[in-house]
């Protein structure tokens, strides 16, 4: 197939007016995140976004591990989009990959099967008294800062691109399995050639690393860490990515879902434990970003209002390649100046002994 | 070392750009009519031997002919020649030929 044909799988995005719904993993694990993309949407871009507090999980974790019916979730969603309707939105943006997925499952379930449709809209009924409309344009988080991706490039203040060389940074980009891989044509690119965060990287200079497993998937699965026996089979996956793109040399990896996100940054830790590999430059690991946190860095967003201390893998490497200025003591400095507390020393991590810290704390 | 209460699980792929070649393309060379191999599993459905044991010749012989040489000799010593494969065999392999090739060329492993 040739690389040109992402293009056949496009689809709509709403250029504004979002109602925008949070992930689970996500707000809990890179909390900077979500607070930068409502930034990025309403303060640079002047997008209206609406953050809704009443709206709950999509409860896609359960849903995923058996424990949460169809029937249920269904009314969940529902729920959801009930909110949206009362808040006078139609766009619907979810922040977290396994949402989007369930969103446009459930979404083509009832358009295949109406009487689904029927019976949840009279469970939504019955239990809160709400009805909803279908939303009129679904879209990940992604899709919108891939939409105005050009918009961000002019409005940039640094580009991918390594300072001291001049050379454009090289990026392993992760798109995550519920993206397109359920239904390819609800993804930009499709599954095959999905292009939203390729996308992004080339047109703020950077450039894709493609690997073997480049497609591969990270291994969250649900089910295989749910249960603490079965990570290993988790973390193979992750072990098996890596190994096929250390050869590349990646500067950092983007990854497009809040559990890749977590995965990817995470199992380095545990890999480096169990075998002592590292798979970064200079015997740490590969800082991994979410497309949030990248926006943020090409628009100039400090790296801890980014929240990028929470990272298992620090990213002070790679900020000191794209040029980006920051305070290392206030790097566990959380708002008002409070100390957050610091992480254990560990073989990933190449900033963990810094004595500026210890002189604050 | 800390105790994560798992491992990290070994693939069960078969890494042909890893695995040496070089045995299989001797058996190969040496009997080219094995490319014909379209895995049909006759072989193995009427095998005698995969009666009475776990022999499975096509699942050997196609594992031999990706590198994974393991265990490939003890498993060809179940063999007892009858030849009813080779009567079967769609393509006309000289499957007992197989089955003494591997076993000449794999007496190491």
């Amino acid at each position: 197939m040739k690389r040109s044909s992402w293009t056949d799988y496009q689809k709509d995005i709403a250029d504004d007016n979002y109602y925008y719904a949070r992930s689970c993993i996500r707000q809990n694990f890179f909390p900077g995140s979500e607070k930068v993309f409502l930034d990025i949407l309403s303060k640079d871009l002047g997008r209206n976004i609406f953050d809704d507090p009443l709206h709950t999980s999509c409860t896609g974790i359960g849903y995923h591990s058996d424990v949460v019916p169809l029937e249920t979730i269904m009314t969940v969603v529902a729920r959801q989009f009930a909110l949206m309707s009362e808040a006078g939105y139609e766009n619907f943006t979810s922040s977290c990959i396994t949402s989007f997925g369930i969103y446009t499952e459930l979404l083509n379930t009832w358009e295949e099967f109406p009487e689904t449709e029927e019976r949840t809209r009279e469970n939504l009924y019955k239990a809160t008294g709400r009805e909803f409309k279908i939303p009129k344009n679904l879209s990940h988080t992604s899709d919108v800062i891939f939409h105005h991706r050009e918009e961000i490039a002019r409005k940039a203040v640094r580009k991918l691109v390594n300072v001291h060389t001049g050379e454009p940074l090289r990026v392993v980009e992760h798109i995550g399995c519920h993206y397109a891989k359920i239904f390819p044509k609800k993804g930009v690119g499709g599954s095959e050639f999905p292009y939203v965060l390729a996308g992004m990287v080339e047109s703020w200079g950077g450039e894709i690393v493609d690997y073997p497993e480049r497609r591969h998937c990270c291994g969250f699965g649900f089910r295989n860490y749910l249960v603490q026996a079965n990570r290993g089979y988790s973390v193979a996956n992750s072990h098996k990515k890596l190994e096929s793109m250390a050869p590349f040399k990646p500067d950092f990896i983007v990854c497009n879902c809040p559990g890749c996100t977590m995965f990817l940054d995470k199992w380095q830790y545990t890999i480096a434990e169990m075998e002592g590999t590292t798979y970064g430059q200079n015997g740490q690991g590969i800082p991994v970003l979410s497309y949030e946190e990248m926006a943020g860095l090409v628009l100039g967003y400090d790296p801890w209002v980014l929240g990028m201390q929470m990272h298992q893998v620090d990213v002070e490497p790679l900020l000191d390649k794209l040029g980006v200025e920051y305070d290392p003591s206030a790097k566990y400095l959380g708002r008002n100046g409070k100390y957050i507390g610091r992480p254990e020393r560990a073989i990933v991590n190449s900033c963990s002994e810094d004595t500026l810290y210890k002189i604050r704390r | 070392m800390i105790n994560f209460g798992f491992s990290i699980s070994k693939p069960r792929t078969i890494d042909i750009d890893r695995n040496n070649l070089h045995k299989s393309n001797e058996i190969m060379h040496e009997m080219p009519e094995l490319q014909t191999c379209i895995g049909c599993g006759t072989c193995t459905a009427t095998c005698t031997a995969g009666n009475l044991t776990e022999f499975n010749f096509r699942k050997v012989h196609t594992l031999v002919r990706r590198g994974e040489y393991q265990g490939a000799y003890v498993e060809m010593n179940k063999c007892m020649l009858c030849g009813k494969c080779r009567l079967l065999c769609p393509r006309g392999i000289n499957t007992r030929g197989v089955v003494m090739l591997i076993k000449r060329k794999l007496g190491d492993f």
